[in-house]
């Protein structure tokens, strides 16, 4: 790869991207980026050389080296440029915390998201429930705290953010209330929201909504 | 005085990591070995999300998750380190320890459990990850980084050393030396490292162990 400087392979709907979008803009950090034209129709070369094993985005590649995986990647802007806007908590328990709660919603969301969105019936049912559950201990951890991390913004904020624009799409599909159900956690949403680079980073809830629609019918999923 | 308890179990991979990585270190601890089949309540009390081993305790404090506690076991007792320390080659360690757990692990136990057309697709899966697996380790001994064994080889244990005794016992030949010949190299050198060496559970009684659980599951059908 002969990209220097900083590139971040993307696509505009992929939470794991925006993750990482919201890390570079809160340290400051020029970037370029190239977006996949459509990540269910094609993957560009660029992609399938710098990730070969997952082929998915996103992808930093930091002077010609490709970082892959989300989590990583924030891990290793964190520790990259580590003078400007610390991401990572500065305990190594309060690290562990963070780390465990971003691996707990990781493995859930990969499942859960899909069936509530994909599917139907019992299957969306008992989906709809587990997301619920989730989201519940996330904001018993969250407590009165304005961040995950405190009165910083941090690790864990910038992990879970992202998915809030995916709310309408399931509220939508399976017929709940955020607002009723975990109301600080939604205090927590819009109180991220006033920082530039997750206005930045997050695209509109209803074009993600309408988006999921069309990849429904790509997908020929009813 | 700085307290470390490690709730575990003997025939787990997860947890034998976490003993390697506190041995490495030189800390000491005392391990609690759980019966999974009637997890303690204190247990339950420090990892109530997953109810699982292993977790670290602290001082008190409760670490789960083997990943997040080998980062944490890292950054609590600097000397020596663990994991490397130059970005990208933490990056890239990162990414191989997280395939072995989030690929490899699932994948290669569920193929030795299951039947029929889903076996198929799982001897199918576990050969493209052993292909992968392959081509990592062609013209380096170990997952590094560099000449020695690291913590990522450590994270492969499952593949090492679990697999081929699962394997043997469900009677298949997912991995053999002939069509893997880089993995089977570097299973013979970490069996060679002294340190895992001294934390494997013993082959007689790890395979008597499994077998058990086969015939548990032969039986409840």
């Amino acid at each position: 790869m002969e990209e220097e400087g900083v590139v971040l392979l993307e696509f505009w709907s992929s939470p794991y991207v925006m993750r990482v979008k919201i890390a570079l803009e809160e340290k400051g950090i020029q970037f370029l980026y190239k977006e996949e034209e459509n990540i269910f129709l094609g993957k560009s070369p660029l992609l399938l050389e710098a990730n070969p094993i997952y082929k998915k985005v996103p992808v930093l590649i930091h002077n010609g080296k490709p970082i892959c995986e989300s989590h990583n990647i924030l891990e290793y802007i964190d520790q990259v440029w580590k003078d400007k806007f610390p991401i990572l908590p500065h305990h190594p328990y309060e690290r562990a915390r963070s780390r465990f709660w971003i691996d707990f919603f990781d493995k859930m969301i990969y499942d859960i998201g899909r069936r509530m969105w994909a599917s139907k019936g019992e299957d969306q049912e008992d989906a709809k429930q587990e997301f619920l559950k989730s989201l519940k201990l996330l904001e018993e951890e969250l407590g009165d705290k304005p961040y995950f991390g405190g009165g910083q913004f941090g690790l864990l904020d910038i992990a879970l953010i992202p998915f809030s624009c995916r709310f309408y799409t399931y509220e939508t599909f399976c017929k709940f209330n955020l607002e009723k159900i975990c109301p600080n956690l939604m205090k927590w949403v819009n109180k991220c929201n006033e920082r530039e680079s997750v206005s930045k980073a997050l695209p509109n809830p209803y074009k993600v909504y309408d988006f999921g629609l069309e990849v429904k019918k790509m997908l020929g999923i009813e | 005085m700085a307290e470390v308890k490690l709730f575990g179990t003997w025939f787990s991979p997860f947890s034998r990591r976490i003993e390697i990585a506190l041995k490495l270190k030189g800390v000491e601890y005392e391990f609690i070995e759980e019966d999974l089949s009637n997890k303690s309540p204190l247990l339950l009390k420090y990892n109530p999300v997953h109810k699982k081993i292993p977790v670290l305790l602290h001082n008190g404090k409760p670490i789960c998750e083997s990943f997040v506690i080998l980062e944490y076991i890292d950054e609590t007792w600097e000397c020596p380190s663990i994991w490397p320390r130059d970005p990208y080659e933490r990056a890239t360690a990162r990414f191989w320890a997280k395939f072995f757990d989030e690929k490899c692990v699932p994948a290669m136990w569920k193929v030795c459990w299951s039947k029929g057309e889903e076996q198929e697709k799982l001897k199918e899966e576990c050969t493209q990850l052993l292909k992968i697996l392959e081509s990592v380790l062609s013209g380096n001994k170990f997952f590094g980084p560099g000449e020695n064994i690291g913590m990522v080889d450590v994270t492969g244990n499952f593949v090492a050393y679990w697999f081929g005794i699962l394997q043997e016992l469900a009677g298949l030949h997912v991995f053999t030396k002939e069509k893997f010949p880089n993995v089977g190299e570097w299973i013979d050198e970490f069996h060679n490292c002294s340190i895992i060496k001294e934390n494997l559970p013993p082959k007689d009684k790890l395979t008597a162990h499994l077998q058990a659980r086969f015939q548990a599951v032969a039986a409840s059908k």
